[in-house]
């Protein structure tokens, strides 16, 4: 990671990749500004209240929720959207992310792109998997997203429900689930993606 | 419009995310692979910072701006369900390197390929709440 040396203006520092504490301390503020709002930080609850925007809830009960009561999630995400599309035109830092020397072997040897790699990626996508050119991408994005939506619904909140939010309370559920997303994660990334991409 | 606030924190909350990286397939792949503190270093403060400010907002006994307390509706304790739950998720976040904040933040800087990561996480949740019955809870 070359940071930029002597940065000229105040978006120039903005542009540098976060520090991983200021990035920590930075979503603990945004859990405050939700929690001050009156209003609880989590992200999957959007999908089901996208599904029963889709109709879902005409036949399933899980689905029957008064959207009026979702529309500030639905901002919530929207912003981030915005927030995503703001930060790609005018806070995109120079340099793709900088991971790890061991972990750009590991994807090499996977036969997977690494951020230096990706010309056009950035290093937030690996696109040599993950691509409209791909059926096998696309499936594994759709088999992939299926499997976050749904163990997200099954433990009732995601990354941000239960590692962030649920772990701030000190809730022992939470601590289970974050369990749970490793035994997953490290399942996935150790023994099911060589066999899945490679 | 009370929800313009909500939509403010959320580009707020894009472009930290963006900055940290935490949307990076990479990162989180090599989190994984324990290869970096990075994404550990990021939760892991977000959640002291996070514990820190929760226990304080209930122990000063704030009103929130909808004057309520603060508090939270503990989930009922089912470790096979949790950690079920929690390894499906992981699986799959694993493989499309994003959990469902990232995904939105993803689409807005033009990673088309996230409308498909979208589409698996709605297909998920609807199968979810037709078979949950089934499920062990």
């Amino acid at each position: 990671m070359e940071l930029i040396t002597n940065p000229q203006t105040l978006l120039d520092v903005v542009r540098q990749p976060w520090h991983w504490a200021f990035s920590g301390a930075m979503i603990a503020f945004v859990l405050f500004l939700m929690t001050w709002m009156g209003r609880s930080f989590g992200v999957s609850t959007t999908f089901k209240g996208a599904c029963t925007a889709l109709g879902a809830g005409r036949r399933f009960e899980f689905f029957k929720t008064d959207l009026k009561d979702e529309y500030w999630r639905f901002a919530f995400v929207i912003g981030g959207l915005l927030g995503g599309v703001i930060a790609s035109q005018f806070l995109s830092s120079p340099e793709p992310v900088a991971i790890s020397e061991a972990t750009v072997e590991g994807l090499t040897q996977l036969g997977i792109s690494y951020p230096e790699a990706d010309a056009q990626g950035r290093g937030f996508i690996p696109t040599s998997v993950f691509n409209f050119s791909s059926l096998k991408g696309i499936l594994l994005a759709v088999a992939g997203g299926f499997l976050v939506g749904f163990g997200a619904r099954y433990g009732d909140g995601c990354t941000s429900g239960h590692a962030i939010s649920g772990l701030s309370h000190l809730q022992l559920p939470s601590l289970i689930t974050v369990i749970g997303f490793f035994l997953g994660g490290l399942l996935m990334t150790h023994v099911l993606m060589p066999l899945l991409i490679g | 419009m009370k929800n313009i606030s909500f939509l403010a924190v959320g580009v707020l909350f894009g472009i930290i995310m963006t900055k940290s990286e935490a949307i990076s397939w990479f990162r989180i792949h090599e989190m994984f692979r324990f290869e970096s503190f990075h994404m550990y270093g990021i939760i892991g403060t977000a959640v002291v910072f996070g514990a820190i400010i929760i226990a304080i907002m209930k122990r000063t006994r704030i009103k929130t701006l909808r004057q309520t307390m603060v508090s939270y509706t503990p989930m009922k304790l089912s470790i096979p369900r949790h950690l079920l739950a929690g390894s499906i998720f992981g699986l799959g976040w694993a493989l499309v390197g994003c959990c469902p904040g990232p995904m939105y933040v993803l689409l807005g800087h033009g990673y088309w390929i996230v409308g498909m990561i979208i589409l698996g996480a709605l297909l998920g949740t609807f199968t979810y709440g037709v078979i949950r019955r089934h499920l062990p809870h």
